[in-house]
């Protein structure tokens, strides 16, 4: 019986150590097949164009050079499209998070009277919208067309930023706010004095999301602002670059014949590179809030 | 009728207290009719002959006929076919990698190794749907990694160009899904999990439970509400998955397999001007996503998760 025992333990322990090795080998495995990619990338950005082609880099550079960076940096769409997806981040991120809190606020006022028919009016836009052509021919006839606000106005609120802020809101006490409003404080200044200071971490996750959105977003530069060249932005650019070495990857001899050492592929990674460097620089010290915020956003309600 | 004057008088004192989140909530709402619920309006030109000239006043109605036009073109059934298949095979596939992730990582005993590796599982998650497919090419293409490895593991001849064949989209919007998504999924699921009283698994060591026995009788269970709630939650979205990645992965020898509904809309809409039929379109997936969702949220009620609305 105790043999047996003992015998039992034995082998879920050497069970146990089959499976941490695996498990590990897993993990090492998960993050080869994740950064791969980007670091291949980053390798090929830093290596000379037409020798690139030859195939056979990994993850560090054959022959060294910075051209195709200084490419990058000398196409006026590339820099124009930086300017605009700046401008747009840095904007939208601002509007989105002021609508969304006065609206997460309003609606988290307990004795507000219409709190729950606002809530409804903006939870049913998260399930009901008119679609791509009446939104499109909407923005055409507000002039929102070929104009940069159609960035940022059309997104300023949002049902699931709402929520997570609301959501947020909700767990602050009552009492001060009472107090507040004893003392003769206003809805204003609640919000700016009291409940605003307390919401810096969920601010920081809805802001943080709404960032992430607008750093990437090139569909709408695209279906709005095609014509405007002074209106692209940077992912919008990176797409062209792509369609361009997809479609032309038979003429790229002649364009490495044309441009030197630079092909279209080397460029693009450049560009690649240039543009997640600062989501990449900056999500790690992010963590705690999207981790949070995620958590808040799941549970809803 | 006192009474009644007497509410009324609370409710009068009551709007003038309120002043300022009424004037706000005013602002809101006129923002939401135009942005949000003035496009709705435009569902009107599916039942129209719109004419961009007539405008959605003067255009002559039709009825159901741009609905009937919509389901008798085969590329709008196969269209149809793709979004379904690819938003179900994304959706089946990414949940499970990111709860079979979140319950390895919490396996791994040392807390630097966690850390780092969740970390850099967020990382995709950040990048754009045009950095990914520009990835993707480059892994994928005759000179990229995964031909050299299939070559060098002598399971090819040749290199094979992926993006050539039809058979090979479906599983390649999923991977990519999965590659893009599976950290950042996981952290709601590893947040359930050390949500679960430490006292379950001491119980469960007690009696001996091995480490497969722990995480089928009280992992698995005690994060099986979060699941259902995110499944629940994800379902009336199905439809919704299919555009970035299709739109920029596909090309004409894939078209068949590739085109979901929302390009379908953008292809006939934006580049052809036919707005009635786009519009159809259009209508029939929001028509889908709604009958999804009231599916999910009965079934939610069976099983007594009441949280989905």
């Amino acid at each position: 019986m105790e043999k047996k025992k003992e015998n039992n333990k034995i082998k879920t322990s050497v069970w146990d150590k089959v499976f941490v090795v695996c498990n590990t080998l897993f993990m090492v495995l998960f993050v080869i097949i994740t950064l791969y990619p980007v670091l291949n990338t980053l390798a090929i950005s830093f290596n000379d164009g037409t020798d690139a082609l030859r195939g056979g880099i990994y993850l560090w550079p054959r022959k060294w050079t910075l051209q195709n960076y200084s490419t990058v940096l000398q196409r006026q769409n590339l820099i124009t499209g930086a300017y605009i997806t700046v401008a747009r981040t840095v904007l939208g991120t601002l509007l989105a998070l002021a609508a969304n809190a006065v609206l997460a606020f309003i609606v988290s006022r307990k004795d507000f009277l219409f709190k729950r028919e606002l809530s409804l009016f903006w939870v049913i836009t998260m399930y009901v919208n008119g679609g791509m052509i009446p939104t499109f021919l909407l923005y055409r006839g507000l002039h929102l067309t070929n104009s940069f606000w159609v960035y940022v106005i059309p997104g300023m609120f949002s049902a699931f930023n709402m929520l997570v802020i609301r959501t947020y809101m909700a767990g602050i006490p009552d009492s001060l706010e009472e107090s507040a409003q004893l003392d003769g404080a206003g809805y204003t200044t609640i919000f700016l004095k009291i409940i605003s200071p307390l919401c810096k971490p969920v601010y920081a996750t809805v802001a943080l999301f709404v960032a992430v959105g607008q750093w990437n977003s090139w569909f709408d530069a695209m279906l709005y602002n095609r014509m405007s060249s002074n209106l692209t932005t940077l992912q919008y650019e990176l797409m062209k670059l792509l369609s361009s070495v997809t479609n032309q990857s038979a003429s790229a001899e002649a364009m490495k014949n044309a441009a030197g050492t630079v092909t279209p592929t080397s460029v693009r990674a450049a560009a690649t590179i240039l543009t997640m460097l600062p989501i990449v620089c900056l999500y790690p010290f992010l963590q705690r809030y999207f981790v949070t915020g995620l958590t808040i956003g799941g549970v809803k309600e | 009728m006192a009474s009644q004057e007497k509410k009324r008088n609370i409710t009068w004192k009551e709007i003038k207290k309120q002043k300022v989140l009424i004037i706000w909530s005013a602002i809101i709402v006129a923002y939401g009719v135009i942005f949000c619920y003035l496009p709705l309006g435009g569902w009107i030109m599916a039942f129209q002959n719109y004419k961009p000239k007539d405008g959605l006043l003067h255009s002559a109605f039709v009825g159901l006929d741009k609905f009937k036009q919509l389901f008798s073109d085969d590329t709008f059934i196969q269209v149809i076919r793709n979004t379904l298949a690819m938003g179900v095979i994304n959706l089946i596939v990414t949940f499970i990698a990111a709860i079979v992730f979140a319950i390895l990582l919490n396996e791994v005993k040392s807390n630097g190794g966690k850390k780092t590796v969740q970390t850099i599982s967020y990382l995709p998650h950040f990048l754009s749907w045009i950095i990914v497919t520009g990835i993707l090419h480059d892994a994928l293409s005759s000179s990229g990694i995964i031909n050299e490895l299939l070559l060098k593991f002598h399971i090819l001849d040749q290199p094979l160009n992926f993006f050539a064949y039809p058979q090979f989209f479906w599983p390649i919007v999923a991977f990519a899904n999965v590659w893009k998504e599976t950290g950042w999924n996981a952290i709601i699921y590893l947040s359930a999990i050390t949500a679960i009283d430490p006292s379950l698994y001491e119980a469960a060591n007690m009696d001996g439970a091995g480490r497969w026995a722990r995480i089928r009788y009280v992992t698995l269970p005690g994060i099986k509400p979060t699941i259902m709630i995110l499944l629940l939650m994800n379902v009336g979205n199905v439809l919704n998955a299919g555009f970035e990645i299709q739109y920029l992965l596909g090309n004409g020898l894939v078209k068949s397999v590739s085109e979901t509904i929302d390009i379908y809309v953008l292809k006939w809409g934006i580049s052809q001007n036919d707005f009635a039929i786009g519009t159809a379109a259009g209508i029939f997936k929001s028509f889908v996503s709604i009958v999804l969702i009231v599916i999910a949220n009965q079934i939610a009620k069976k099983n007594g998760e009441e949280r989905l609305f």
